[in-house]
């Protein structure tokens, strides 16, 4: 059996480490690119999510790798999410790729029918060992995004620009190939040494900037265009609304862990988002109004186009912003976003926000300040 | 002067309008329905809604502008779930929300959310909320919810004989109680609409399509004439079960109409933008390829489709039926 996954981001780092801990053979699909999604959309649906579409691209070049099992999550809605893996099924079916799915549904009434679903892949391993992986991919999936965030603060004052991003590189794959806990220690200690060996600019105040929006397009640089990159050199400081560690946390160990979760944000979504919309609707108008009241200068929303709970956050964030002063701006990705409008895009809105900034700083004291540029 | 209830003539108004109708006559309210979908109706609502909502939810911004002036009150339920573990669409799950905060001097809004996902007691307890808001005579309240499922159940029957909700909804205003046979439409042919109520009944987005194939001289059936049994029973099918209510009837429905002996053809009629139509769309057709050779025509419908466009493939495919059966 040699088992494949679709790519979220870092997310391979963490299935990767978990199938080895279990003896399980594995094949990475290859880094999503270009080919990935031009063939993923030769055989998805039309208005399909991006995602989507990119996943089946993932399956096609895992199976050209040899892959012949797909893990793949489920879920009950409202979310097309949840169904991803039945239309992928299908599709497969029918363009003759012949290859077995396991999807991890939540259980509906009983968490035995989870435990049978994990036993198909586990085969004789010992339920202990089963925990003990999934304890260690957890700690990879942290220690990414302990590295993550130290980037995003960096990034925008380096002295020479791309140097953190080298370093970047280097720690990911060092984390990626770490074999147990003591040797995952080890090479974060490293990676944070070399971070902090970078020259920085201390002296400069970096606008900031905070990124909501739909999990997979935020996790996924080759979908969001490296938008936290570019940014950085920008000159922006970029915080997520979310990390791959808490979302894991959130929505495989039911919040069991007590870290910063979405739950926080949901409760700041009324009154403007009263009911749960599915995906991170409630999470992205929520997040928005935690940045407002920390004084961030903007906030940008990614979404893949068509992405029905990010519609509903996309029509509301207006008001939001109007209403708690901070500027947003809605991104919207598709399979045909091309890298040199985006930046051009990202580019006008970081002058706007720099422009205000400096109005702001300097009328802070003046009588009749105001508190919001109107953008 | 009794209070006056404005329903948009959109969304779940073909699916439920006789149960609100009922409820809020019985409660001696006055009920204004928005008028008929027009150009200025749709142009106020693509103006006020976002550029990514689908076409229906466009539509109803625009519905709810008509009634901006004509009542005191809009009812829009937030619709989360009519049936046990199973959505209708996130977009109406945030409605009320999208709608409250787009369009201006709005009057009231009963945004009332009904959720039967959990526990399907939980209709009345909605209905109870909404009635509290003009009378606090419980009974009265509970005789009225009585009465809008009694007119539920009768437009259901009238759908399920063969009329298409608008239909029933004006017969039933005309004072047709029940009738135990169905209205005749004569034709050659029979041709399954498979598409949400609020985009194939609608005549101005659907570029009045049942009525072009009736002219056409083809007899014309839908989902909503399928009682909730085959529905529920088709759709088991798949190997899981769909968590869209609306989704879960145009795969039912399809399911159906794809081994009726009686059926020449299927027209799946989505909205550009909708989501779970995306997915339904994609298994309908997948599956009808495999299993038989019935003919399906895919209209995809956005507030920019030209009428000819359309007119020119359903005529290609009644002819390519035809054709078919002679050569058959």
């Amino acid at each position: 059996m040699k088992v494949t996954f679709p790519h979220m981001g870092y997310m391979y780092i963490c299935l990767k480490a978990l199938f080895n801990y279990l003896d399980i053979e594995v094949v990475v699909p290859p880094m999503p690119s270009k080919r990935t999604l031009s063939l993923g959309t030769q055989h998805s649906p039309e208005f399909a999510c991006l995602p989507l579409k990119i996943n089946m691209g993932n399956f096609m070049e895992a199976y050209e790798k040899g892959a012949d099992t797909i893990v793949m999550a489920g879920g009950v809605g409202p979310c097309r999410f949840g169904y991803y893996a039945q239309v992928q099924r299908e599709i497969l079916k029918d363009i003759g790729i012949n290859m077995k799915m396991v999807v991890l549904e939540p259980p509906q009434k009983h968490i035995s029918e989870l435990l049978i679903k994990v036993r198909e892949l586990t085969g004789s391993k010992s339920w202990f060992d089963v925990v003990r992986a999934i304890r260690f991919a957890f700690n990879k999936a942290c220690a990414v995004d302990e590295v993550d965030r130290i980037v995003h603060k960096i990034r925008p004052r380096e002295i020479e620009t791309g140097a953190v991003d080298l370093v970047l590189a280097e720690a990911i794959k060092w984390i990626d190939e770490a074999q147990n806990k003591k040797q995952l220690d080890e090479v974060l200690k490293q990676a944070k040494n070399e971070l902090a060996s970078i020259e920085v600019d201390y002296s400069r105040r970096p606008i900031r900037i905070g990124i909501v929006g739909e999990i997979y397009v935020i996790l996924e640089p080759f979908v969001n265009l490296n938008v936290e990159k570019h940014l950085g050199r920008m000159g922006v400081e970029v915080e997520r609304s979310i990390y791959l560690s808490e979302w894991i946390n959130d929505h495989l160990f039911m919040g069991l862990l007590k870290m910063k979760g979405n739950k926080s944000a949901r409760e700041l979504a009324p009154p403007y988002v009263n009911h749960f919309v599915g995906g991170h609707g409630q999470e992205t108008i929520g997040s928005t109004v935690k940045y407002g009241k920390e004084k961030y200068d903007g906030v940008i929303q990614l979404m893949p186009f068509g992405c029905m709970p990010e519609i509903v956050a996309e029509s509301i964030l207006p008001t939001v912003s109007r209403e708690i002063g901070i500027p947003t701006f809605s991104l919207i990705l598709d399979e045909h976003s091309g890298d040199a409008g985006v930046i051009t895009r990202l580019e006008a809105f970081v002058d706007l926000l720099a422009r205000k900034k400096e109005i702001n700083d300097e009328t802070k004291d003046a009588e009749g300040a105001f508190i919001c540029a109107d953008i | 002067m009794p209070v006056k209830i404005g329903v948009p003539r959109a969304l779940l108004y073909y699916n439920y309008f006789p149960l609100w109708n009922g409820f809020f006559r019985e409660l001696g309210c006055d009920v204004v329905i928005s008028g008929k979908t027009s150009k200025a109706i749709l142009d106020k609502g693509v103006k006020m809604s976002v550029d990514e909502a689908c076409l229906p939810v466009k539509l109803f911004f625009g519905h709810v502008v008509d009634l901006r002036e004509k009542a005191d009150y809009i009812f829009m339920p937030r619709m989360v779930s009519v049936e046990r573990k199973s959505y209708i669409c996130p977009k109406f799950l945030g409605l009320p929300d999208m709608v409250r905060y787009n369009i201006p001097d709005l009057p009231n809004i009963i945004d009332v959310t009904v959720n039967m996902s959990r526990n399907e007691k939980n209709l009345i307890k909605s209905f109870t909320e909404v009635g509290r808001l003009f009378t606090g005579n419980y009974l009265g309240i509970r005789k009225a919810f009585q009465k809008g499922l009694q007119e539920q159940e009768r437009f259901e029957r009238l759908n399920q004989l063969g009329f298409l909700p608008h239909e029933s909804i004006e017969q039933m205003e005309k004072g047709l109680i029940s009738q135990n046979y169905s209205p005749s439409h004569p034709g050659k042919l029979t041709i399954a609409v498979v598409g949400h109520g609020y985009n194939i009944y609608d005549a101005y987005i659907s570029m009045n399509l049942i009525n072009k194939l009736r002219d056409m001289s083809a007899r014309v059936v839908t989902p909503d004439m399928l009682t909730n049994d085959i529905i529920q029973d088709r759709s088991d099918e798949l190997p899981k079960k769909l968590f869209w209510s609306m989704g879960k009837q145009m795969i039912g429905s399809a399911f159906h109409y794809m081994r009726s002996q009686s059926i020449d053809g299927i027209i799946h009629v989505a909205s550009f933008g909708c989501g779970p139509d995306s997915f339904t769309q994609e298994l309908i057709e997948r599956y009808l390829r495999r299993s038989r050779n019935m003919p399906f025509l895919n209209l995809t419908i956005d507030e920019h489709t030209g009428e000819a466009g359309v007119i020119t493939r359903l005529e290609a495919f009644i002819d390519m039926i035809q054709w078919r059966r002679a050569a058959q």
